[in-house]
C-alpha cells in the first residue's frame, strides 16, 4: 500500500492526531476540573459545572487510552522507553486520573458537606496533575531525558523524579495548564449561563493570555538553551527499526532547523500563539462554539510545534544521543502498521460520528434549576 | 544483567494486585450491562414502568461498579509500558494491536454511550434510549473480547516470528491472532463467568428484599431474570471451560499436567484426580481419588491420546533448552555482525526454541556456558506450582457447579412459583453473593500463575520481561495502588449498600401494594 518509510511519516502524523484528539477532548474537562474549586461557588454551581462534563468525560477519557493503545502498537520502543522512563511521574499521573471516574461517580451520591468538599479537591487534582505533569513530559523531550539501550534493545536510566522537574520543563507544565485553563473555561462559558458563564468567559480571556505569553516565552528560553539533536549518518528511514544503527549527535539550535528548511512549518506554532491571543480577543462573542474551535487550534499548533521541532526524533536521549527514539527506528514492523492504519482509517470515523450524536443530543446548558429539578441523579 | 529478585517480586505483585482489583469490577459490568439491557428491552416491548424502574435501580448499582472498572482499567493499559518495558517492546508490534483496537471499537463505544444512558432518559425516545443501553453492553462484551485476544496469545503466541535485526517478535498474521483456539476460549468462559456473576448479584439483592419483604415486584422480576440469564451462563462457564485450548503449546500442556498434579504420563484415556495431596519434593500425589476416563474426554477431547505427565514434559523443556542455545549465540554474532550469513542460518535453524534458552539466563549471561546442572534447574523452572495449581482449580471448578445447582433449583421454584415461598433457597442465594468473584478470582490465577515462569509461553521468560526501575519505586507505587484502591474499593461497597438500602423508586413499600 504505503512505502514503509511513508507509512512511519502517516503514523508519526497520527500519534499527533490522536494526542491532539486527547489534549481538545480530554483536555477541556481537565480544565473544568482545575476551574471547579475557583469558578463555582456553592453547592448547586459546583454540581452545574461538574455536570457539564459528567455524561460525556468518560468517553473523552478514551483519547488518552487509546493514545497509550496507539503508541504500544505503532511504537513499541517508546511506548517502553518513555513509561518506564517517567515511572514516577505516570504513576503520579495514574493515581489523579483514578480521582476521576469515582470523584465524578461518587461525589454527589452522599450528602455530607466534608465528602463533596474532598471530591471537589479531587477532581482538581484529577485535573491539574495530569495537565501539569504532560506538560513537564513534553519540555524534557525537548531538554533529552538520560537513558540508553544495551544490546538486547534493553532501555536504562539515569534520572530520577526530581530530575525531571528542572526549570524548563516546569515552565512547560505551565504551559499546558495554561492551555488546557483556556479550554475547559471556554468549554464551561458554552455549557452553562448566567454568572457562572460569565465569569467562565472572565477567566477564559485570563488564561487564554496567559497561555500565549507563556507559550512564546518557552520558544524564547527554548531558542536560547542551545538544546538540540541531530542525526549524523545512519538513519534508514526504510529500514528495520533498531535505534542502535544510527549516530546522533548533541547539536545546538537544531530543534529550530526543521524551520529553516521547510520555512511553511512556522506556521505551526504561530497558531499556537496567535489562536489564544484569538480566544482572548473573542471571548465576549455570542458564536461560543467559534471559540471552542480557535481554542481547539490552538491546542493544535501547540502540539503540532513540539512534533515538528523534534521531527524526526520522538524520544532524545541527552547522555547516548545514538540511543535516541526517531520516527525511523521506533516504529512497529510494516505489516502492523499497514494494520493499524486500516483499523484506524475505518474505526475512527464512526467513534467521531457517533461522539457528535452524542454531543447533539446532550446540547444546550446546564442550568441551577435543571440541577435542583434533579437532585437525585444529577452528578 | 538481569533484574533482581526484588524487582521481579515486586513488579509481578504489582500486576497481580492490579488486575485482581480490576477484576472485582470487570464480571459484574460484564453480566450487569446485559442484564439491564434485558430489563430495558421488556420495558420497551411491553411499555410497563416497573421494568424501566428495574432498568433504572439496577442501572445505578452499574454505574457505581462501572466507576471502578474504569478506575482501575486506566492502569492496566499503561503498566505494560511502566513496569514490563521489555515485554513492551518485545511483543509490542504483536501484543499493542488489540489492546488498541480494544480502545478504537469497543472502549469508546462503551464509555461515550454511558452518559446517556444516565443523563439519555428524558432526551432520547424509549427505542433509542434502549438501543444506548445495548450499544453499552456490547461496548463492555467487545471490549472483554480484544482483551482476552490479548491475553490469549501471551498463552499461545500464534502468527509471528522473532526478528533478530531488531531484537524482538513481529506479526505474521492478525488472523491467527484474532482467531487464536485459545482466545475463542477464554472469551466464552470469561464472558460467561461475567454473566454469572452479574446474575448472582442481581439474584442475590432480590433475595435480601424478598426475605426483607421489601420492593416485592422489583425483586421477584428480576430474580427470575437472574435466574434464567444465570442458568444458561452456569452451563456455558463449565462446559466451555477454557481447558480447552490447553493441549495447544507444549506450556499449556504443562498447565494441565500442574492441575492434575500428573507427575507421570498415564496412558489413554487419563484419570481425573477429584482428589488428593500433591507434593512437589517427592513428585507423587497421595491420597488420590481417580475418576477414570474422565482428564482423557476434558484435556484431549478423545480417548486414545495420552495425557502428558509433568516428568515427560520437563525431559521436553530439557531438550529445547539445548536446541535453544546455539540460537541465542547466533543471535548474538547477529547483533555485532548482521552481514554473517552463516549465524543468520544457524538462528533460523534453531529459533523455535531461542525462548528456552533465555531461561537459562536466569543463572548465566551467556546460555553457552551453561553447564548441565543449571540446564536441570532451568528445565525444572517450567513446571509451575503444583500444590497451589491442583487445589485452586477444584475450588473454582466446585463453584461452578454450585451455581448450576444454585440456578437450577432457584429455576424450578420459580416456575413453580415457589420463590417467596422457599426461604432457605432465598438465604443461600444471598450468602452467594461472593461467590462468582472469588471463583474469578481464582480462574486467573490458574491462567497466569500457571503461565509460570513465562510471560509469553515459550518466548520470552518473566524475570527478562520487567523495566529496569528502580525497586523502590515499584514499592512506592504497590503500596500507593493497595491503599488508594483499597479505599476507593470501601468507598465503592458503602455506597452500594446505600442504593441497595434505599431500593428502586417509584416503588411502594409491599404493604401498601395489593398482593
Amino acid at each position: 500500500m504505503f512505502a514503509y518509510a511513508t507509512l512511519k511519516v502517516i503514523w508519526w502524523a497520527l500519534l499527533g492526531a490522536l494526542l491532539i484528539g486527547f489534549a481538545i477532548m480530554d483536555g477541556f474537562d481537565l480544565g473544568v476540573g482545575m476551574l471547579l474549586p475557583f469558578i463555582a461557588h456553592g453547592d448547586t454551581e459546583r454540581r452545574v459545572v461538574i455536570n457539564t462534563v459528567g455524561p460525556v468525560w468518560e468517553g473523552n477519557q478514551v483519547w488518552l487510552i487509546l493514545g497509550g493503545g496507539a503508541i504500544f502498537a505503532a511504537w513499541p520502543s517508546l511506548y517502553a522507553a518513555s513509561f518506564s522512563g517517567f515511572y514516577l511521574a505516570m504513576m503520579a499521573v495514574l493515581a489523579a486520573l483514578i480521582l476521576r471516574p469515582v470523584g465524578f461517580k461518587f461525589r454527589s451520591k452522599m450528602p455530607g458537606v466534608r465528602w463533596r468538599a474532598n471530591w471537589d479537591l479531587a477532581l482538581f487534582v484529577g485535573g491539574a496533575v495530569p495537565a501539569l505533569v504532560f506538560g513537564v513530559a513534553c519540555g524534557n523531550l525537548f531538554r533529552g531525558v538520560p537513558f540508553r539501550f544495551d544490546g538486547d534493545l534493553r532501555a536504562h536510566y539515569a534520572f530520577g523524579f526530581f530530575d525531571l522537574l528542572n526549570p524548563f520543563s516546569v515552565f512547560c507544565g505551565l504551559v499546558s495548564v495554561a492551555m488546557l485553563t483556556t479550554h475547559g473555561a471556554v468549554y464551561l462559558a458554552i455549557k452553562t449561563d448566567g454568572a457562572l458563564a460569565q465569569r467562565a468567559r472572565r477567566v477564559s480571556r485570563f488564561a487564554a493570555l496567559a497561555w500565549a505569553i507563556l507559550f512564546a516565552l518557552a520558544g524564547v528560553w527554548l531558542w536560547s538553551s542551545g538544546y538540540g539533536l541531530a542525526i549524523k549518518s545512519g538513519a534508514a528511514p526504510g529500514g528495520e527499526s533498531d535505534p542502535l544503527a544510527k549516530i546522533a549527535v548533541l547539536q545546538s539550535g537544531a530543534w529550530f532547523a526543521n524551520y529553516a528548511r521547510w520555512p511553511s512549518a512556522m506556521l505551526v506554532p504561530a497558531l499556537g500563539l496567535a489562536a489564544p491571543l484569538l480566544v482572548a480577543a473573542l471571548a465576549g462573542i455570542r458564536q461560543r462554539l467559534v471559540v471552542f474551535a480557535v481554542s481547539g487550534l490552538g491546542i493544535a499548533g501547540v502540539i503540532g510545534t513540539m512534533g515538528a521541532s523534534l521531527f524526526p526524533f520522538l524520544l532524545p536521549s541527552s547522555s547516548h544521543p545514538g540511543s535516541s527514539l526517531t520516527v525511523w527506528d521506533a516504529s512497529s514492523s510494516e505489516r502492523t502498521l499497514n494494520i493499524m492504519l486500516i483499523a484506524v482509517v475505518v474505526l475512527l470515523p464512526i467513534v467521531i460520528g457517533y461522539t457528535a450524536w452524542v454531543y447533539h443530543v446532550l446540547r444546550g446548558p446546564v442550568t441551577s434549576a435543571h440541577i435542583e429539578s434533579n437532585r437525585d441523579t444529577s452528578y | 544483567m538481569n533484574a533482581s529478585p526484588a524487582l521481579l517480586d515486586l513488579s509481578r505483585l504489582q500486576f497481580a494486585v492490579t488486575a485482581m482489583y480490576h477484576f472485582l469490577f470487570v464480571p459484574l459490568t460484564l453480566g450487569l450491562s446485559v442484564l439491564i439491557a434485558i430489563m430495558e428491552s421488556v420495558y420497551v416491548m411491553t411499555a410497563r414502568p416497573i421494568w424501566r424502574d428495574m432498568t433504572q435501580f439496577w442501572g445505578i448499582l452499574f454505574g457505581i461498579n462501572f466507576a471502578m472498572g474504569v478506575a482501575t482499567g486506566i492502569t492496566m493499559e499503561f503498566q505494560f509500558g511502566t513496569n514490563w518495558a521489555y515485554y513492551s517492546h518485545y511483543v509490542g508490534d504483536i501484543f499493542g494491536v488489540p489492546l488498541a483496537i480494544e480502545g478504537l471499537m469497543a472502549f469508546f463505544l462503551e464509555a461515550t454511550f454511558i452518559g446517556l444512558f444516565f443523563f439519555g432518559w428524558h432526551r432520547l425516545s424509549r427505542l433509542q434510549h434502549l438501543i444506548v443501553t445495548w450499544l453499552v453492553a456490547i461496548g463492555s462484551n467487545l471490549s472483554a473480547l480484544w482483551i482476552l485476544i490479548a491475553n490469549a496469545w501471551m498463552q499461545n503466541p500464534t502468527g509471528a516470528h522473532f526478528n533478530p535485526d531488531t531484537m524482538r517478535m513481529e506479526l505474521d498474521s492478525i488472523g491467527a491472532v484474532i482467531f487464536n483456539p485459545v482466545a475463542q476460549a477464554k472469551f466464552v468462559h470469561t464472558v460467561s463467568a461475567g454473566y454469572v456473576t452479574g446474575a448472582v448479584f442481581v439474584l442475590a439483592i432480590s433475595a435480601w428484599y424478598l426475605l426483607k419483604g421489601r420492593h416485592l415486584e422489583v425483586a421477584k422480576r428480576s430474580a427470575t431474570v437472574a435466574i434464567s440469564f444465570g442458568l444458561a451462563a452456569a452451563l456455558s462457564v463449565v462446559v466451555l471451560g477454557d481447558e480447552s485450548g490447553y493441549m495447544l503449546t507444549a506450556h499449556q500442556k504443562m498447565k494441565i499436567a500442574a492441575i492434575e498434579s500428573m507427575w507421570h504420563t498415564e496412558p489413554a484415556p487419563a484419570s481425573f484426580t477429584l482428589f488428593g495431596i500433591p507434593d512437589s519434593a517427592a513428585h507423587a500425589t497421595y491420597a488420590q481419588v481417580k475418576i477414570p476416563w474422565l482428564l482423557g474426554l476434558i484435556a484431549t477431547r478423545s480417548i486414545d491420546e495420552p495425557v502428558q505427565g509433568i516428568d515427560e514434559l520437563v525431559a521436553d523443556a530439557r531438550r529445547r533448552i539445548v536446541d535453544g542455545i546455539p540460537a541465542y549465540g547466533a543471535l548474538r554474532e547477529l547483533r555485532r555482525n548482521p552481514a554473517d550469513a552463516a549465524a543468520r542460518a544457524t538462528l533460523a535453524a534453531h529459533v523455535g526454541d531461542l525462548g528456552y534458552a533465555l531461561l537459562l539466563r536466569k543463572y548465566v549471561d551467556d546460555p553457552a556456558q551453561a553447564t548441565p546442572a543449571e540446564i536441570t534447574r532451568a528445565s525444572w523452572d517450567t513446571v509451575p506450582p503444583v500444590g497451589s495449581m491442583f487445589w485452586s482449580f477444584r475450588l473454582m471448578v466446585g463453584l461452578g457447579f454450585f451455581f448450576i445447582g444454585l440456578f437450577a433449583v432457584g429455576f424450578y421454584l420459580a416456575a413453580r412459583r415457589k420463590l417467596l415461598a422457599s426461604r432457605r433457597f432465598l438465604r443461600v442465594a444471598l450468602w452467594t453473593l461472593p461467590l462468582p468473584w472469588i471463583a474469578a478470582e481464582i480462574g486467573w490465577f490458574v491462567a497466569e500463575h500457571g503461565r509460570q515462569p513465562w510471560a509469553i509461553d515459550g518466548v520470552l521468560p518473566t524475570f527478562l520481561a520487567v523495566s529496569s526501575v528502580p525497586t523502590a519505586n515499584v514499592a512506592l507505587s504497590l503500596a500507593g495502588f493497595v491503599i488508594f484502591y483499597s479505599v476507593l474499593a470501601v468507598i465503592d461497597v458503602i455506597l452500594l449498600k446505600k442504593y441497595v438500602r434505599i431500593g428502586p423508586a417509584g416503588d411502594a413499600p409491599a404493604a401498601d401494594r395489593p398482593a
